[in-house]
């Protein structure tokens, strides 16, 4: 079957600095993949291209079939607004600083989106809104701001708020990293049971590794901008093949090895 | 005599009582030159923001020359320069109308800048969520930049309609009949102008006080929930 996301020799700067260098990388269709890696090895810059949030400057890329860059494109995305609108609506985004809409209620806040965008009734938008709210455990805050809510529930808000536009690819920017240790367990335990849904896709970004173990049907490591490692992750994790690739793991590993209660699962 | 009103200089209170009606007359002209210079402040800040906003760098960096230029010269040198030079190029306005444009040109350039405070208040993150969401840009203004700007900016523009009321008798330089216009006017005729400027300042008090009360009523009047005032 043809891959959901299809990255091409693609190459990304930012002014003399090159982030992606011929960057080559697929993902299937539902599959779980997790990109894991030093600061600044790129592993935000793929997401942020992916959500066009940042243009490309060379290479293909193709998300759902549909390329990024249109044969006539211009300005810094090769395409124009309708084109991008087009892409965006495979694709979401969870951000590690949740980005609430803060004079939002959570309802307006996940309503929003689907009204505006996808035109949706908007009773048929609260009663959806309201299904998703139950699946991540806040119905009862529905009618709260956000800045009301711990940073664990806005992070699970921000979550009901990208699924409520039926993304096929859900991309996943370090969506615990913002969090105080013990919120961490409640917000993987939404993602973890999003990773049960089988049409989905997931690209998660994170620093929670045995949690990437957990869910991840692949796990990529990146460094300086390229793939250095990737597989399954039950043997990356257990039998790095490359020096770097062991590096960061013992170093990582070595600061988490006392076991987080976070990942425990919330009821 | 003027506008049909005689005034009476038996007393400085009877100057004062019979003068009422035609500077009431200025008082009109005051309020509706201030009217048309705040709407165009309103309006063509608001366009200034946005065009400085712009991807073009020429057109960015021409409308932040053209708003610092405003912002560093006199309002009585634009009217000036507005009044005699406009009709050099055919543009022949009413003393009025040059008035007011001259008054809304220059606050343009102010409300510009709240403005853009107040859009670059809101954090990239919230942008970047609204791209994400696949909201289109004139979406993510109308329900996500305004409804949390308009309450961080009003105090701010509110102040600017105070201070252009306060300004609008420069206007009487380029011949228009506002109220300092026709104060100064009834003093020409009367040589008595001690009672007809301190009936024009004593008319001010109380407007900017009602101005600044109204601002204050629309500030508290407007949604905050949620919204970090900062
Ligand atoms: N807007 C930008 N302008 C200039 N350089 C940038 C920009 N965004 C990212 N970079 C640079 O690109 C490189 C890759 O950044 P990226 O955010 O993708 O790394 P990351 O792997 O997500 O790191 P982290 O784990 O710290 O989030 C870094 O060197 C960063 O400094
Ligand atoms: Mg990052």
């Amino acid at each position: 079957m043809n891959p959901i996301i299809r990255f091409e020799n693609v190459t990304k700067r930012f002014g003399a600095l090159t982030v992606l260098d011929n960057f080559n990388f697929e993902v299937g269709r539902g599959e779980k993949v997790t990109l894991i890696g030093p600061s600044g090895s790129g592993k935000s810059t793929v997401l942020r291209i992916l959500m066009t949030l940042e243009p490309f400057q060379e290479g293909h890329l193709e998300l759902d079939g549909i390329s990024y860059h249109e044969p006539n494109g211009h300005g810094p995305f090769k395409a124009s607004e309708k084109h991008l609108h087009k892409i965006r609506c495979n694709v979401g985004m969870v951000f590690q600083s949740f980005n609430l809409f803060p004079h939002m209620t959570v309802l307006r806040n996940i309503v929003e989106a689907p009204v505006a965008v996808l035109k949706m009734k908007r009773d048929e938008a609260e009663s959806r809104a309201t299904e998703l709210l139950r699946m991540v455990g806040l119905y009862d805050k529905k009618d709260h701001f956000p800045s009301q809510l711990s940073g664990g529930q806005q992070q699970r808000v921000a979550i009901a708020r990208a699924l409520a536009m039926r993304p096929r690819v859900l991309l996943f920017d370090e969506p615990t990293s913002a969090l105080d240790p013990q919120l961490v367990g409640e917000v993987l335990g939404v993602i973890r049971d999003l990773a049960q849904e089988h049409d989905l896709t997931m690209l998660l970004v994170t620093h929670e590794m045995r949690f990437a173990r957990e869910v991840s049907d692949r796990v990529c490591f990146f460094d300086k901008g390229r793939i250095v490692e990737q597989g399954d992750p039950e043997l990356l994790f257990s039998n790095p093949q490359q020096p770097r690739t062991r590096e960061f793991l013992s170093s990582i590993l070595g600061e988490q090895a006392p076991a987080r209660e976070s990942l425990q699962r919330v009821p | 005599m003027m506008y049909g009103y005689a005034w009476d200089t038996t007393t400085p209170l009877t100057f004062a009582i019979s003068i009422l009606p035609i500077l009431g007359i200025g008082l009109l002209v005051t309020l509706k030159a201030a009217a048309v210079g705040y709407a165009i402040a309103l309006v063509l800040g608001l366009v200034l923001a946005l065009l400085r906003r712009s991807r073009f760098k020429i057109i960015s960096w021409t409308v932040a020359g053209f708003t610092e230029f405003v912002r560093d010269t006199p309002l009585l040198v634009q009217l000036f320069f507005l009044y005699y030079v406009l009709p050099d190029f055919g543009i022949v306005l009413p003393a009025f109308m040059t008035g007011a444009l001259a008054l809304g040109l220059q606050y343009s350039a102010y409300t510009s800048e709240v403005y853009r405070g107040g859009i670059d208040a809101i954090p990239r993150g919230q942008w970047e969520a609204a791209t994400a969401l696949n909201l289109t840009r004139l979406q993510t203004y109308r329900d996500i930049v305004v409804p949390q700007m308009v309450p961080r900016i009003v105090p701010s523009l509110g102040n600017y309609l105070v201070s252009m009321l306060k300004e609008t008798p420069v206007l009487s330089v380029v011949t228009v009949l506002d109220m300092l216009g026709l104060a100064n006017m009834i003093g020409e005729r009367t040589f008595e102008y001690l009672v007809p400027l301190s009936m024009v300042g004593l008319i001010f008090l109380p407007m900017t006080i009602i101005c600044s009360a109204l601002i204050y009523a629309v500030e508290r009047a407007l949604p905050k929930s949620g919204i970090p005032l900062r």
